[in-house]
């Protein structure tokens, strides 16, 4: 028997200590490790996304305990049975050419990952063509773009563009962020999705991918 | 002497762009004399957020603003062909807000700086992003003086803004750049150090406290201006005080007319 609840609550409290010993515990059980990763975990990160996105955690709480649930995983993904996969489909996230911030691309980067997406976070400065390249390689269904300049903003366009012209528009879901963006330009550029931090961009790329 | 930078023209502010939007001379002309009432140095205009309309809307700026501007405007734009016009326009020296080591942008700063009698900010970054460490700052620091003084622009009008980053993401990141700030100043006596306050703060509650503290400690590095709201009556009180603490205000001259005036409470 696992308690779910009492996991998912040590997570949200950033109680390392006690979320790895209720891990094992389970595990000791026969309780599956897909279950504990999915109930468990991926479910207290989920609460932790919508408690970032009330104002209710800060920052620095979402690093504890995504670091937390980086360590459960690292006890997890070794007992995964056959064919049971942590991920829930493949991420490609990346600041647009011209723009070097990162700070909140690497916590969107870091929601996603905790929810069960495979991330791959790509950097800063990343030309629409490389942003192409990157999306066939790691077969992605979802790509988000981040810029913080306004001066760079276009390039998001251009992004979304090059997507277009390379034939993978249908393939893949394009999410764009990053303080300057709004609901708007993201309709006008063509994205498919717009979030405005790190908690509610994990929840609308979980509800891009079904 | 610590000086202000008054952030608020700047069309990322909502009440801002909708003035510039409908062309609404008299709240831009209110705003900036309130700054300069205020005690601001320089008046920062930045047109940047209405995408397309950057030229026409900086053009507007100053034409409102130049006649009733008592202090200098500090241009603030990534775009040197708007720079150059905003800098035909004004008749005080102003100071250019600002060059960075990124190649696309120094190239198009620097051929537009040589020659000029302004004051300049010179961001901390380069294309290999976001400064890791106190020495990476330096470094970059001491690249862009260099630079600065190759094409005539005096170390004392030169403003290093070290790149404060969040201390939410990084609780080493106060230090980093308290550290960086006074190897610059041991490095380049005659340097000025500028910047924003508020990206400490970010990602964390109750923000005005954190820059409010956060400034005395730069200033204690020996940060001696700042891009910030004049009309914050908190932010302001702080500097003044601060600015007494660390021996620059004859007999507590400024800090006690503050008092009297009511700006500076405990």
């Amino acid at each position: 028997m696992a308690d779910f609840n009492a996991m998912t609550e040590a997570l949200v409290s950033c109680d390392e200590a006690k979320v790895i010993q209720l891990v094992n515990a389970a595990l000791a059980d026969n309780v599956p490790a897909f279950d504990i990763l999915n109930r468990g975990l991926i479910a207290g990160m989920d609460i932790v996304g919508e408690k970032m996105e009330n104002g209710d955690m800060f920052i620095p709480e979402v690093l504890m305990a995504a670091q937390t649930m980086g360590n459960c995983v690292k006890i997890l993904k070794p007992l995964l049975k056959e064919g049971e996969s942590a991920s829930s489909g493949n991420v490609i996230i990346g600041t647009v050419k011209g723009d070097l911030h990162d700070i909140g691309k690497n916590l969107v980067a870091m929601m996603m990952e905790s929810a069960g997406m495979t991330v791959y976070n790509i950097g800063v400065d990343i030309a629409p063509e490389e942003f192409v390249k990157q999306i066939k390689d790691k077969d992605a269904q979802i790509v988000c773009l981040s810029a913080l300049l306004t001066t760079t903003m276009p390039m998001m366009k251009k992004t979304v563009d090059a997507i277009k012209e390379s034939g993978l528009r249908d393939k893949v879901k394009i999410m764009v962020g990053g303080a300057p963006v709004t609901q708007t330009f993201s309709d006008e550029i063509g994205a498919d999705g717009f979030a405005p931090d790190a908690g509610s961009a994990s929840k609308l790329a979980k509800s891009l991918l079904n | 002497m610590f000086e202000v930078i008054g952030e608020r023209i700047n069309t990322s502010r909502k009440n801002v762009q909708a003035a510039v939007a409908d062309r609404n001379a008299e709240y831009i002309i209110d705003d900036v004399k309130k700054q300069q009432a205020a005690g601001a140095h320089y008046i920062d205009v930045n047109a940047g957020a209405r995408i397309g309309h950057e030229v026409e809307d900086m053009r507007w700026l100053i034409n409102t603003i130049e006649p009733i501007a008592t202090v200098p405007l500090c241009l603030d734009s990534p775009d040197p062909a708007l720079l150059e016009m905003a800098f035909q326009m004004v008749n005080k020296s102003p100071m250019i807000n600002s060059i960075s080591l990124e190649k696309e942008r120094f190239d198009a700063m620097i051929p537009f700086l040589t020659g000029k009698e302004c004051k300049v900010i010179a961001l901390c970054m380069d294309d290999a992003g976001m400064p890791a460490s106190s020495d990476n700052i330096l470094g970059r620091a001491t690249r862009l003086v260099e630079a600065l003084n190759k094409i005539g622009i005096k170390t004392e009008n030169i403003y290093i803004d070290p790149l404060v980053q969040p201390i939410s993401t990084d609780i080493t990141k106060g230090v980093m750049v308290l550290n960086a700030v006074r190897a610059i100043k041991a490095k380049f006596p005659q340097v000025h150090i500028s910047g924003g306050l508020s990206n400490i703060s970010y990602g964390l509650p109750q923000r005005k406290v954190i820059n409010r503290t956060f400034i005395t400690l730069m200033m204690d590095s020996g940060m001696d201006s700042a891009i910030i709201d004049p009309l914050d009556p908190k932010i302001m009180a702080t500097i003044k005080t601060a600015d007494m603490l660390l021996g620059n205000d004859n007999f507590c001259g400024n800090y006690l007319r503050g008092v009297r005036a009511g700006t500076i409470e405990s």
